[in-house]
């Protein structure tokens, strides 16, 4: 994997998928070395698995991305349903919101609501009419048209609606491929929606603001002020709550950092490509040997490097008595970690600093290489380093290949990143916990803060004894009998 | 005007919470990737955190269509996906349910589980691709293929009722009004037959259906079809109340109906519900009184049809409070939206209704009802809040999406019911301050 196209290819509509342009599969059973070498020799192949449950789909990441953007609006091309995860982007908005100290507000999305008379006659003129609307309504800055299983079957040409009222209106209107079928990676919906940004938002930079650093995040809390100021450099969180003129200018950063480059791959390979502004290209900051890593990969980006580790320095300085308290007070905790994927390895990170024994992992994912193909981005490579090897699988959220294993593996804490997915180990009564913020275990001060809520965690177990107690799985006792794997086929 | 902003319905794939409603049985979903968990967000989790439960959320088994069912029909892996949920899901009664991909690819579902059922899987097959229908009609298309694929006529009993009213997930308080709706029954003698939620029997309960001796319809419209359906079947009577009681003037008037047709005398429980309702009432008519002042002067129910007419007649002919704009925003069909608006009219002032769930339009009728001495009370959805902030006025969430609130087993039908939205209401306006 060598000699690759670019990334990103403004002239075409559609991103290509993850599984075609980064050879990401969506199950895997073996180990992180395994994985990890697998990947970089190109021999990575994809298992089908015969028995599902439900999944994800590219629309809800690109709506989500996309719909917490203040000053733009989403229209879903789409029927009812596709609305379905609406309330709880929503509800995201506003949280987001509130933490980066703004009032909170609704988002700006409409549903063209899609038909019987739609699906067999067209909906184009329905498309016209709810973007005109959300013109009307929201006067946003800039408009996405999320696309959806039934406005792709029905194949019509939305692009001609986009263009049309682009002009007319004289804001950019950019069409998203994120239709669920499109992808078995629902991640595929992130590069969707920065497939847009990078088209129709992104400008050429006049100007450089080389201490402007585009950080690549979702809603976690802002925690980069602290890390940036003594550095000189300033944090330019992206894009999530920032307004359209801000995104456009992104191109005049200094560097792109990435936070997890299952969430930022297409968006910071792109803008080096098409801009120049280069990607910090490191592991993920979390756990001690990852924070210092990306910090230092940053300072040789951006060519601050003496300052970078005075800042590392200081701060190995300052956690590391209670980090050595921590790691006491965890001997011999077992963890069990569920997570997408890299985000998972970073939590993976956090529990070897911690000196947990991580007894099992399962990652809805994994993507073997990142848009830049480099391998000092190689987020498992590193944990496997540093860490040592681990059992993996990759189980696209299927509860019940990660129920069967907790259910031999009997962690102390099962740890979680995903919604709807706690649930499960909670009702075998096993101490779970979920921390949406994916800055809450960030950098030197977050290892702590993970580490204080893990032994919290495993601390007071009474509400997982009673719900273990009440409780029934609905699996069969002929799979607890089975291999986790059991569905899975034979590579192809 | 098409579009939604802020839905409150979504659509027919809304099913599989029907299905995961049921003791023990468990849909098998033959769409997409995202649809079963956008519906579960939609319907259960953004609406009073009514989690996974027995089977739903994640596990529920889904065919996760891409784009080779898309392309070369997606029955070959419908078939993996049940093979596999009959091995690995531990359940009575499997129900699978397709979205938007398998019905305008065209899979012969039908075909696919009757192989099934040849073989004796308990298996049933509904179409629910999303674009033919709202989420209610979904929950209907389920009921009705139950009754139509697994229901055998059974002798009758005598005091048995099945009981069709709100709809489980999409009303927040589902499970705690069917409690609430059963205890009422059995409070006069009847034995309800409340289908849905826990300890509600099952598939057996499910069964017994035809041998009920009525099908007692405590709904504005949704379940008319089922009742009709269930006369047509298994000639069961039925018996409609438009009016999901809260309070005691509604909840008096539906014993006495049903305590009519079935030949029981009522008066005596009305007469203890009465006391006990009208005891904490009074006792804190000081409140009502002296707090008179800043109350709401003006409500507007904007909900699905039961909470838009069961409480707008709680509020207005219990509490005497005024009525200004209602909203029902579940999309009756043409042929109910006659009776509905009947039943607005009969309230003081007579309100105007509006029929929509989108919130741009809700918005521009609410800011033109304004008034500046007033503060409006909305009983709605989690949508509302911001309105309702902008307006100076109070806000509950009753109905879908009320991702606001944590629901456990709480009621607002029955007597008992309509003293918690009191509570509820007058404590939100409390926490205001
Ligand atoms: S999988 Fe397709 S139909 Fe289902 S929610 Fe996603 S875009 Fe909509």
């Amino acid at each position: 994997m060598t000699n690759h196209d670019p990334a990103f290819n403004p002239n075409i509509t559609s991103v290509p998928v993850r599984e075609a342009r980064l050879g990401s599969v969506v199950a895997y059973e073996g180990t992180a070395a395994d994985l990890a070498r697998r990947s970089r020799d190109g021999s990575l192949r994809e298992r089908p698995r015969t028995f599902t449950e439900a999944g994800s789909c590219a629309s809800s990441c690109a709506i989500c991305l996309l719909s917490l953007i203040p000053d733009a609006a989403v229209v879903n091309h789409a029927p009812l349903g596709c609305a379905g995860d609406f309330t709880q982007f929503n509800a995201v908005n506003r949280f987001g919101r509130v933490k980066r100290g703004l009032p909170p507000a609704n988002a700006h999305l409409l549903s063209t609501n899609l038909r019987e008379n739609e699906a067999v006659f067209g909906g184009l003129a329905r498309l016209e009419e709810t973007v005109r609307e959300a013109h009307a309504r929201f006067a946003p800055k800039a408009i996405f048209i999320t696309a959806s299983c039934t406005s792709a079957i029905t194949g019509e040409d939305s692009d001609s609606v986009a263009e049309k009222l682009e002009r007319e209106f004289g804001i950019p209107i950019a069409t998203v491929a994120c239709e669920g079928f499109r992808s078995r990676l629902w991640t595929t919906g992130f590069d969707a929606a920065y497939h847009a940004i990078l088209r129709k938002i992104v400008k050429p930079p006049r100007e450089r603001h080389p201490e402007k650093i585009n950080v690549v995040t979702f809603w976690g809390e802002d925690v980069f002020d602290d890390l940036f100021t003594p550095l000189g450099l300033k944090a330019n969180p992206i894009v999530p709550f920032a307004p359209i003129d801000e995104i456009a200018r992104i191109s005049e950063a200094g560097a792109t950092v990435q936070i997890c480059s299952t969430l930022g791959t297409y968006l910071a390979a792109g803008l080096e490509e098409r801009y120049g502004v280069p990607e910090v290209k490191a592991p993920p900051p979390y756990g001690l040997s990852g924070m210092d890593a990306w910090m230092r990969a940053l300072g040789r980006t951006v060519g601050r490097q003496a300052e970078v580790e005075k800042v590392v320095a200081r701060e190995r300085e300052r956690t590391a008595g209670e980090l050595a308290g921590l790691r006491r007070e965890l001997k011999g905790v077992r963890a069990y970690v569920a997570a997408g994927s890299v985000h998972g390895h970073s939590i993976r990170a956090v529990l070897g600093e911690l000196g947990i024994e991580v007894v099992g992992s399962s990652f809805w994912h994994h993507d073997p290489v990142f848009d830049h193909r480099d391998a000092a981005a190689d987020s498992l490579l590193h944990v496997v380093h540093n860490y040592g090897d681990t059992p993996v699988s990759i189980c696209n959220k299927q509860v019940y290949q990660v129920v069967n294993q907790l259910r031999r593996l009997r962690p102390d804490v099962f740890i979680v990143r995903h919604p709807g997915m706690a649930v499960w180990g909670g009702k075998l009564g096993i101490p779970t916990f979920l921390v949406e913020d994916e800055h809450f275990g960030l950098g030197y001060r977050g290892l702590l803060r993970y580490g204080r809520k893990i032994a919290d965690a495993v601390s007071n177990p009474a509400f997982f004894r009673h719900l273990a107690r009440h409780t029934r799985l609905p699996y069969t006792d002929w799979w607890f009998a089975q291999r986790s794997s059991a569905f899975l086929g034979e590579e192809r | 005007m098409n579009a939604i902003g802020q839905p409150r319905q979504f659509c027919a794939l809304g099913g599989q919470q029907t299905v995961a409603a049921i003791e023990r049985a468990l849909p098998i979903i033959h769409a997409g990737p995202g649809c079963s968990n956008k519906i579960f967000g939609a319907l259960a989790h953004c609406n009073g955190f009514q989690g996974s439960g027995y089977a739903g959320g994640n596990a529920i088994p889904s065919t996760n269509a891409t784009e080779t069912e898309v392309v070369f029909g997606g029955e070959q892996r419908l078939r993996e996906v049940i093979d596999g949920a009959l091995q690995v899901m531990d359940g009575d009664l499997f129900v699978v349910l397709t979205g938007c991909t398998a019905d305008l690819v065209g899979d012969d579902v039908p075909a696919v589980v009757a192989e099934y059922r040849r073989r004796g899987a308990p298996i049933l097959h509904v179409s629910t691709g999303g674009f033919k229908g709202y989420a209610n009609w979904g929950h209907e298309q389920v009921v009705l293929a139950i009754i139509d694929q697994l229901l055998e006529p059974a002798p009758r009993q005598e005091r048995l009722v099945n009981v069709w009213s709100v709809l489980p997930y999409q009303d927040p308080f589902w499970a705690g009004n069917l409690q609430a709706l059963g205890d009422l029954l059995r409070s006069i003698g009847l034995t309800p037959n409340l289908l849905f939620g826990h300890a509600s029997g099952g598939i057996a309960a499910w069964r017994k259906i035809p041998a009920a001796a009525l099908n007692l319809v405590v709904s504005p419209w949704p379940g008319l079809d089922v009742a009709q359906r269930l006369e047509d079947r298994f000639g069961t009577p039925w018996l409609h109340q438009p009016v999901l009681p809260i309070g005691a003037v509604e909840t008096s008037a539906f014993l006495r109906a049903v305590g009519t047709f079935a030949h029981i005398d009522v008066e005596p429980v009305v007469e203890r519900e009465e006391a006990r309702f009208y005891h904490y009432l009074d006792r804190s008519a000081d409140f009502f009184l002296e707090m008179r002042w800043d109350l709401p002067s003006r409500f507007s129910c904007v909900a699905d049809s039961f909470y838009s007419i069961g409480a707008s007649r709680f509020l207005a002919n219990e509490l005497g409070l005024l009525p200004g704009p209602q909203f029902v925003t579940d999309n009756p069909p043409e042929e109910h939206q006659a009776t509905l608006r009947a039943l607005f009219e009969t309230l003081p002032g007579k309100p105007a209704v509006h029929f929509t769930q989108d919130s741009g339009q809700i918005a521009d009728v609410l800011r033109a009802a304004a008034d500046a001495d007033h503060h409006p009370l909305i009983l709605g959805s989690s949508w509302d809040r911001d309105l309702a902030r902008e307006l100076d006025g109070f806000h509950l969430s009753v109905s879908l999406p009320a991702n606001n609130r944590l629901v456990l087993d709480r009621a607002y039908a029955g007597y008992a019911g309509g003293l918690r939205l009191m509570e509820d209401i007058y404590t939100g306006i409390l926490a205001k301050y």
